[in-house]
């Protein structure tokens, strides 16, 4: 079928200000986005900027908005966005963070963010050269925060850094949850401590639209809010 | 802009990651990257990594190096493989304790699972060996990773591309580069530097490869006169999605999936007795290919796209979300499929480089047969060729590689940079890498790269594919030769300097297409059927002959081979059965 890609445009070395382009592809409904996306790249214009790599969904290079909607374009068929032939959808950048090209954003900020949390395990007591104990109940209180790619997409999707830019984001918050959930980590009071502001766990408002957009089905919303019940009993602890 | 460095590595996925924790800890170290460091191709791992842990059933390392070299059909270097597999335990110890979150036995242990090729008491059957993280176990590695240099402050470089490396009387002296966000050329000049740039899958039309696996690493050694090991010697793997080459982990299969034809047969049964589905995938996607050739895959037209079944409807909802979740959501985006309810159409995948930058077992490059070293220049991961996956990888043996391999070359480094002389500046370092950008820049007209993309990788996958024979492999030379002057001609159609990713693109095809040339004409010499080199013309190994590794020197236009010897001094080679 044949759809029209309308693309958000944006080059820094000769523009003021981004402005769409129209791009005419044959595609099947079952292709990816990102194959319609190479098939401009490749045979009608190599200076439309995109970021890709795995082309299924695993490392988290091509998050965009893609008809008003964040997420992969390697994740999204052409048959879930354009149900006729001759529609029209639209791609643009990902929010909150400033435009680099077309459609590469600076992640610079939503990196920082999520070292902000310190995203590694923080456990000092020594280990006898073998694995530490971890019961597969314990191992899956946090799995499904494990397999976040860090792709943004729930970051651009939140409403939150509308008004609130210092706000960490899902993703980073996620991520905190997965290490304070984890059963083997010692830096609960450290992390919660983190979280524990208006910039982190408190300055979500339960929109869901990251978990809605997630790529990964994190049930990110979840996440924080079982995030903030621990900020709670860990006080609640303290004062008793 | 130039920068001085102790060590410089680059490429950011297991081996690289691993290799800038140990260097970056004793030298002053920069992690190179043309992606951010967590798109690495190794989160797309699934399956396991391979250690004799012995937590679920007794192993021993032994058993595991043994099934490595036959797996890798006596190609296999074997001190090498017991290196592999010893430290393999303490490896995978490691990664647990920085943080990796493996499936769990139900004594806390680390889980594991059975994959291809790996048996007990040397080979009387399968047995569970890999350990894993659902069906992520490369995304964990990567983040585990990732997470730790993060907390040792490690200095990255992000959307950094290397381009070419400096090497000057027989020492390696740093590497020319270009910064994707400025297109400024960059060189880093250093004591050491190490190549862990990954695989080069996209040499073929269909596979289980990144875009971002163009081999950059051993195009740009192999252009300053560094040899590629062992190239003729590229692993399909059995499953990819049909028609997407999406990778299906054989850890299905490892969980109780059976590969049926059309007549629902469970067709390994005849290939391979012993091991059945379970077999080294050179054995079953030569095996998947011979039922498709003889009328018996799905559609049974006998056509190259035909494909077979991987049925894994038997397993159980408990074991696909517990232990398979993301093979299972790949079903459903891109097939439309639940693998609880239907079978998965499969055919091979281009998927793995057993050959590449020949090293020794401490990530050194070597250059020749008499094992001639050139110093400060290392190599780890797919990139590299130590050689422990011989002719034919077994699953789970590549996220070892990496770390066992990742880890000696990063220490070895820290050692070699301490005497290491400073690194000295090379007068126009960068002379070779600034006229082929100037040359596609010139805003001179010229064709884009796509077509020829696409024809060097039909011409692979169908010419030095699985099934490979002289005459079309000398086709495949002359059209790869002849897509290497039309690439001379090739031109961008941007011309700007920022987030110029037409540019680096087509740099990477330069890569691709010194690449394929040296690997059809490798494949085109050895005269034999050795793992997954599949010769119709020469079908049966020959230890007489071709026991030994190819070296192959890019010179201009030329490709010069070389021999040399493969270390047999554990088990002598033998038949090759399952
Ligand atoms: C789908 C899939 C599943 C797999 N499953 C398993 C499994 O279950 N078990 C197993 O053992 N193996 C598996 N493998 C194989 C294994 O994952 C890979 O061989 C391994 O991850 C490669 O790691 P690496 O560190 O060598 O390279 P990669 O992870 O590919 O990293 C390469 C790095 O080099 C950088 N780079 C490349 N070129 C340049 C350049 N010019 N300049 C700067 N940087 C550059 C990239 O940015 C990247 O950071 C799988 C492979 C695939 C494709
Ligand atoms: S939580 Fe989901 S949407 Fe957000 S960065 Fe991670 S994978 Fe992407
Ligand atoms: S290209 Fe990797 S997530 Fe889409």
């Amino acid at each position: 079928m044949n759809i029209t890609l309308n693309i958000q445009r944006y080059n820094p070395d000769t523009d003021e200000e981004s402005y769409f382009q129209q791009y005419q592809v044959d595609v099947k409904p079952t292709d990816r986005l990102l194959d319609a996306l190479m098939q401009v790249k490749r045979f009608q214009d190599g200076s439309l900027g995109f970021r890709k790599s795995c082309a299924h969904g695993v490392c988290g290079s091509d998050g965009m908005r893609i008809n008003g909607v964040d997420g992969l374009a390697c994740k999204t068929l052409i048959k879930d966005i354009a149900a006729h032939d001759g529609d029209t959808v639209t791609v643009e950048p990902l929010r909150h963070l400033p435009v680099q090209r077309d459609l590469i954003v600076d992640q610079q900020e939503f990196f920082e963010k999520y070292r902000a949390i310190k995203p590694y395990l923080i456990n000092d007591e020594p280990v006898a050269g073998k694995e530490r104990l971890q019961s597969p109940r314990e191992r899956m209180a946090f799995d499904d925060a494990t397999s976040c790619i860090l792709c943004a997409s729930c970051y651009s999707a939140c409403p939150i850094p509308v008004e609130q830019p210092d706000f960490l984001g899902p993703a980073a918050l996620a991520q905190a949850f997965r290490f304070l959930a984890d059963s083997r980590d010692r830096a609960t009071e450290q992390r919660l401590a983190i979280v524990d502001t208006e910039e982190g766990a408190w300055g979500c408002q339960n929109h869901f639209q990251c978990t809605r957009v997630c790529p990964r089905s994190i049930l990110i919303t979840k996440r924080i809010n079982e995030t903030k019940r621990m900020i709670k009993q860990s006080k609640e602890k303290e004062s008793s | 802009m130039i920068h001085n460095f102790d060590t410089v590595i680059v490429g950011s996925g297991g081996a690289g990651l691993y290799a800038a924790l140990e260097a970056s800890a004793r030298s002053k170290t920069a992690v190179l990257s043309k992606l951010y460091p967590i798109r690495s191709h190794t989160g797309a791992a699934q399956g396991g990594i391979s250690a004799a842990l012995g937590n679920v059933e007794e192993d021993s390392a032994q058993w595991h190096a043994f099934d490595t070299v036959k797996g890798g059909d006596y190609l296999v270097d074997q001190q090498a493989a017991m290196i592999l597999t010893e430290e393999a335990i303490q490896a995978v110890y490691d990664l647990e304790n920085r943080g990796l979150p493996f499936n769990r036995t139900p004594e806390g242990r680390i889980d594991q699972r059975r994959f291809g090729g790996h048996t007990r008491n040397f080979g009387e059957g399968p047995v569970r060996r890999a350990c894993y993280a659902a069906d992520r176990t490369g995304h964990m590695i990567l983040q585990t990773l990732y997470q730790q240099c993060i907390k040792n402050e490690v200095s990255f470089f992000d959307e950094f591309q290397v381009v070419d490396v400096i090497i000057e009387d027989g020492s390696c002296r740093g590497v020319v580069v270009v910064e994707l966000a400025t297109g400024e050329m960059h060189i880093f000049a250093a004591k050491a530097v190490l190549f862990a740039t990954g695989g080069f899958g996209r040499i073929f039309k269909i596979t289980s490869n990144a875009y971002a696996n163009t081999g950059d690493g051993p195009a740009v050694c192999a252009r300053r006169g560094i040899p590629l090991e062992d190239m003729e010697f590229y692993q399909f793997h059995p499953t990819g999605i049909m028609g997407l080459g999406i990778l299906i982990s054989e850890a299905v299969r490892g969980e109780g999936g059976i590969l049926r034809n059309r007549d629902g047969e469970r067709f390994m049964e005849r290939y391979s007795p012993t091991l059945l589905d379970l077999a080294p995938r050179d054995i079953v996607a030569r095996s998947i290919l011979t039922e498709v050739r003889a009328g018996q895959g799905i559609r049974g037209d006998r056509r190259i796209d035909d494909y077979v079944h991987l049925d894994a409807t038997h397993l159980g909802k408990e074991v696909l979300d517990a232990k398979l979740p993301d093979i299972s959501g790949f079903c459903r985006t891109y097939l439309g499929i639940d693998p609880i309810d239907a079978p998965i159409p499969v055919l091979p995948t281009a998927h793995y480089a057993m050959g590449g930058i020949p090293t020794d077992v401490h990530g050194r490059v070597v250059i020749d047969r008499e094992g001639t070293i050139i110093d400060g220049l290392y190599a780890a991961g797919e990139c590299a060729c130590v050689s422990v996956h011989g002719a034919n990888r077994l699953g789970t043996n590549s996220l070892l590689d990496l770390i066992v391999f990742g880890r000696r070359a990063g220490q070895h480094i820290a050692e070699y940079v301490k005497d290491a002389p400073a690194p000295r500046p090379v007068a126009d370092a960068d002379e070779f890498a600034r006229a082929w950008i100037d040359r596609l820049l010139d805003g001179a007209d010229g064709p884009h790269g796509g077509a020829i993309t696409d024809e060097m990788q039909v011409t692979m996958m169908e010419k030095v594919g699985i099934y490979r024979n002289k005459a079309d492999m000398s086709v495949a030379v002359d059209q790869i030769q002849e897509l290497r002057s039309r690439y001379q001609t090739v031109r961008v159609q941007d011309t700007g300097s920022r987030f110029n990713t037409d540019l680096l693109e087509l740099i990477e095809l330069g890569n691709l297409l010194d690449l394929s040339l040296v690997t059809a004409v490798s494949a085109l010499h050895r005269e034999e059927s050795r793992g997954a080199h599949s010769r119709e013309d020469f079908p049966e190994r020959d230890d007489d002959t071709w026991l030994k590794h190819t070296l192959a020197y890019l010179e201009g236009d030329e490709v010069r081979l070389d021999y040399k010897a493969v270390d047999t001094s554990i088990w002598e080679p033998k038949p090759r059965t399952y």
